[in-house]
């Protein structure tokens, strides 16, 4: 339940952003002060020495399963695992069973969230009617609902119609909404097992072409453009289609972009032992497509990080790699794994951090609560991380997600969550849920 | 059959003793070739089957010296017992020796097996075993050139070139001028080192 | 050797030449009044086929029957998981059965090695998806080293040797060809000189990083090949729009005597089969003397038996 009150909190001695050190005091839902040597009779108290403070973390993009595939995810088991990842918002994504294209299933999907109350979920609206890329869904009745709805996405397919993607673009104008594309042509991609290259043709696995995300990338900016409208591109995975983004966005066109974590570590060689946990769509690339996401990413042209979390359960990835389904979990192990892949390898600091994670997916998404600065007044989203723990292996099995198929199983990864806290109350307190 | 490279001659040092010279290996396969000319009525319908490796150049040499006594060319075969052993699953799979059978074939004729140590018959027995599979004998007889004892199967060589009891820890080593540039048979210790020791007991 | 077999890449050029001259020794055995070895007597060998192939899976228990293994044929067709029983469920159900070896074909590329994390037996592809088919490629290395044998036709070739400085040209369709890539891996680690043939849509993405030479003109290679091997190109590729006809495809890729006229008198031809006659390859070529098409076939028995015992035949080797 979201209790406007809140309750009464003094973090202290956190570095704000990563800079200088400062105490927070959280009430009635806001952050009432921020300063040294604060006092707060009554608060509790959180020791956040060492510990970088964030605005809470925004995921522009997440599969919460629910309604429809709950043996894989339920909204209140993924908020949970989002929480425990640093999240105060995520934006659950549309491919549901029933599909999220009216009024009535976002409603139901924001609903779950609210009961659930780790983090505040902004449900994702089909672009077309059943994802199948015929019909446009009723949008402004998505948008008007109770979930208010601001992002569009069809994602698991591409709007492939550049007829239809033209026409979403121009039709969500109306109520500053923003269509965000899967960019993946369907006809250079049937039956795409993995990064169309040199690990592929050796194992024998159908090649799924970079041109087939950049092909799309492109045709959309420049729709974009020409309507005048707002486009998200989800998960860039190409250097190719960095490139592309940072040429529209150097015209001044509406274009914003993510990419996932697990983009930003790791390569098609994974694949070498056929192991499915390494399926995904889009799939993992080279090298220097993870050297170009980074810089992208360093550099703005890649507006924020977004998860991509997909789990899946069990059987769905024990198969042979052409049968399992593509997906990894993230929510858990995101601001780990972009600390190991930015900040230590010093593309980014902190503020950037807070920046690319909770300000500008904030905004991309509308969701006016969250991404505000660190100051008095704004509401209290806030995430407490300490970077100097670990490293330490990641542990699927122990992930608050019902899901275990985390790429990262095994692997070492820097940094913990300490604490989150949702409109000053917290959610998540030494690693783990409040509730 | 594959080629062996000669083995440089191996140290005659600490341990190791000539049980058998060049001399006394001539001799012997001489008296084998008359042994048999005789107990076969002349070699009449014989066939020689070398068991590799050492037993084939063995087999190879009888066979000449018998032809040069009788007149007559005996055949000469080999027979690989690998794939009939009784010890296959305590070690990796080995490579095949070379199984050749001489065109007249194995059936109703005398077979003389010939291998260069004789010591628990195992290997005789995997050869008795692979012979079954190429067809029926009317006899099988064994030659060796050394019988060292210590049998384990109810076995015994029809043609001895010489009777060496000795000690189950020690080794023989037949060196032939075909497989290891010289003729020579070596007694030694187990892990004293000298030339490599080859196989199990024969 | 490796305790799996399922790419041509497992394989080191001494285990390929072990394998290639055990082969040869067992060859006669075929010739014997009994056919068969005592050698995997006791052992279970279990055919696991998820693709219709009568011929490689009689090829496989020929050759484990010879060696007096038990052979259990399992016979799946289709997707796994689309139609009942997961292909780990039937793992299971194997190891539960206690089979030694278990020779399987799949239509998903990756599933023997799924294969081999379930089980504790050996595991041998017989044909992954697109991926590999390692035994193919050792019968056709050894079909090679016998008809290019020094002196000609007859023989194995010489005990210990590979393929070194033989020119291999296989032609076809090579992007969602198996038998392509574990030929390509076998024989340039036996030491051939392999050049690939094929219309640039039928080329793998990155074949450049292969070990291999790529021609998309095939009359430049004959004349300078000793091994002519054609695959097999299926009719479905021609409505995906890899080529614009079977016609236009024959004129500039198959096989016909024109072409065949033009090898050099020694050179073989091979096709793994089976054969598109009159497309990849005509008829007449097929059955001259210079094909080896028959000969792969009894080769193949005889090489799977060698692959079995090296498997199976001795203690498992440490890892």
């Amino acid at each position: 339940m979201s209790e406007l009150r809140g309750e009464e909190w003094l973090i202290t001695g956190a570095r704000i952003a990563g800079g200088d050190r400062a105490d927070i005091h959280l009430s009635g839902g806001v952050i009432a002060a921020v300063g040294a040597g604060l006092s707060a009779p009554g608060a509790r108290v959180l020791d956040a020495s060492g510990l970088i403070v964030l605005p809470g973390l925004v995921d522009l993009h997440t599969h919460l399963r629910e309604p429809g595939a709950d043996d894989a995810e339920t909204v209140e088991t993924g908020t949970r695992a989002a929480a425990l990842g640093g999240f105060t918002a995520v934006h659950a994504m549309a491919n549901t069973e029933p599909v999220a294209d009216t009024a009535g299933v976002v409603e139901q999907v924001w609903r779950l969230g609210e009961q659930a109350g780790y983090v505040d979920v902004r449900p994702v609206g089909a672009v077309t009617i059943g994802l199948a890329g015929k019909n446009l869904a009723e949008l402004g009745a998505m948008a008007d609902s109770a979930a208010r709805v601001r992002v569009f996405s069809d994602d698991g397919h591409c709007v492939a119609d550049p007829l239809l993607m033209r026409r979403a673009l121009e039709y969500v104008k109306a109520f500053d909404g923003v269509i965000a594309q899967h960019a993946q042509e369907p006809r250079l991609t049937e039956g795409a097992q993995l990064n169309e290259g040199e690990v592929a043709s050796r194992l024998g696995l159908a090649g799924w072409p970079a041109a087939a995300e950049e092909a799309i990338i492109a045709r959309d900016c420049l729709l974009a453009a020409h309507t005048g409208s707002a486009l998200h591109v989800c998960h860039v995975s190409t250097a190719g289609s960095v490139e592309i983004i940072r040429w529209a966005k150097s015209k001044g066109w509406r274009v914003t972009a993510e990419v996932t974590p697990h983009h930003l570590l790791l390569t098609d060689d994974l694949a070498e032992g056929y192991d499915t946990v390494f399926k995904v769509n889009p799939p993992l690339r080279t090298r220097a497509d993870v050297d170009a996401l980074r810089a992208g990413l360093a550099d703005g042209t890649i507006d924020c990080v977004a998860t991509d979390h997909a789990p899946h359960p069990v059987e769905a990835k024990e198969a042979e790699w052409a049968e399992a389904a593509n997906g990894m979990t993230g929510l858990e192990t995101a601001l780990r794994v972009v600390q190991l892949a930015m900040v230590d390898t010093g593309l980014l600091d902190w503020a950037a951090v807070a920046d690319r994670m909770s300000v500008r997916p904030a905004r991309i998404g509308r969701v006016a609560a969250h991404g505000q600065p660190l100051a008095p007044g704004s509401p209290g989203n806030i995430t407490c991380y300490d970077p100097a723990a670990g490293p330490e292996a990641v542990d699927p099995g122990s992930h608050a997600s019902k899901s275990r198929n985390s790429p990262f199983g095994g692997m070492e990864l820097p940094g913990r969550v300490v604490a989150t806290f949702l409109r000053g109350t917290a959610t998540v307190i030494d690693g783990k849920v409040t509730k | 059959m594959c080629a062996m490279t000669p083995q440089p001659r191996p140290e005659v040092a600490s341990g190791w003793k000539a049980v058998l010279t060049q001399e006394e290996i001539r001799r012997a396969l001489s008296r084998l070739a008359h042994e048999i000319l005789e107990r076969t009525h002349g070699g009449d319908g014989v066939v020689l089957f070398g068991i590799p490796t050492r037993g084939v150049p063995l087999a190879r040499r009888l066979a000449a010296r018998m032809s040069a006594f009788e007149g007559a060319a005996v055949p000469v075969g080999s027979l690989d017992i690998t794939m009939h052993r009784d010890d296959l699953r305590l070690r990796p799979a080995r490579a095949l020796g070379h199984t050749e059978v001489p065109p007249q074939g194995i059936d109703g004729k005398t077979v003389v097996l010939v291998d260069d140590v004789l010591f628990s018959g195992r290997t005789v027995r995997a050869a008795l075993d692979a012979l079954n599979d190429l067809g029926r004998p009317r006899a099988v007889q064994l030659a060796v050139l050394v019988d060292r004892g210590h049998r384990e199967l109810p076995i015994r060589a029809d043609y001895v070139g010489k009777n060496l009891p000795t000690a189950h820890r020690e080794v023989i080593r037949v060196l032939l001028e075909e497989t290891d540039g010289e003729d020579l048979v070596l007694l030694g210790e187990r892990g004293k080192p000298a030339a490599r020791e080859e196989g199990t007991t024969p | 050797m490796k305790r799996h077999l399922i790419s041509a890449a497992d394989l080191s050029r001494e285990d390929a030449i072990s394998v290639l001259d055990t082969a040869a020794e067992l060859a006669s055995v075929a010739g014997r009044p009994i056919r068969k070895l005592p050698t995997l007597r006791g052992r279970t060998v279990v055919n696991l086929f998820y693709e219709d192939s009568t011929r490689t899976r009689t090829s496989f228990e020929a050759a484990a029957k010879r060696l007096s293994a038990d052979v259990i044929n399992f016979s799946a067709k289709g997707s796994s998981v689309a139609k009942g029983e997961s292909l780990k469920d039937t793992a299971l159900t194997l190891e539960a059965m206690g089979a030694d070896a278990i020779v399987i074909r799949h239509p998903a590329s990756g599933a023997p090695h799924r294969l081999a994390g379930w089980v504790t037996g050996n595991v041998i592809n017989a044909g992954d998806g697109t991926h590999e088919h390692p035994t193919q490629a050792l019968l056709d290395a050894f079909t090679m080293r016998q008809r290019l044998a020094a002196g000609g036709v007859g023989g194995s070739g010489p005990a210990g040797a590979g393929l070194d400085g033989v020119r291999v040209t296989i032609v076809g369709d090579v992007l969602h060809s198996r038998v392509a890539r574990s030929n390509v891996l076998l024989l340039s680690r036996l030491g051939a000189e392999v050049t690939l043939v094929a219309p640039p849509t039928l080329m793998p993405y990155a074949v450049q990083t292969w070990p291999c030479g790529i021609s998309y003109d095939l009359d430049a290679e004959l004349g300078k090949s000793d091994v002519v091997m054609m695959l097999r190109v299926q009719h479905e590729r021609m409505t995906a729009a890899y080529f614009p006809s079977i016609r236009e495809y024959r004129r500039r890729y198959g096989l016909d005597m024109t072409r065949m006229a033009r090898m050099p008198d020694h050179a073989i031809v091979m096709h793994p089969g089976p054969m598109n006659r009159g497309v990849e390859i005509a008829a007449e070529v097929a059955d001259s003397p210079r094909s080896t098409i028959v000969a792969q076939v009894a080769n193949g028995v005889t090489v799977r038996m060698a692959v079995l015992y090296l498997m199976l035949g001795g203690a498992e080797e440490a890892q």
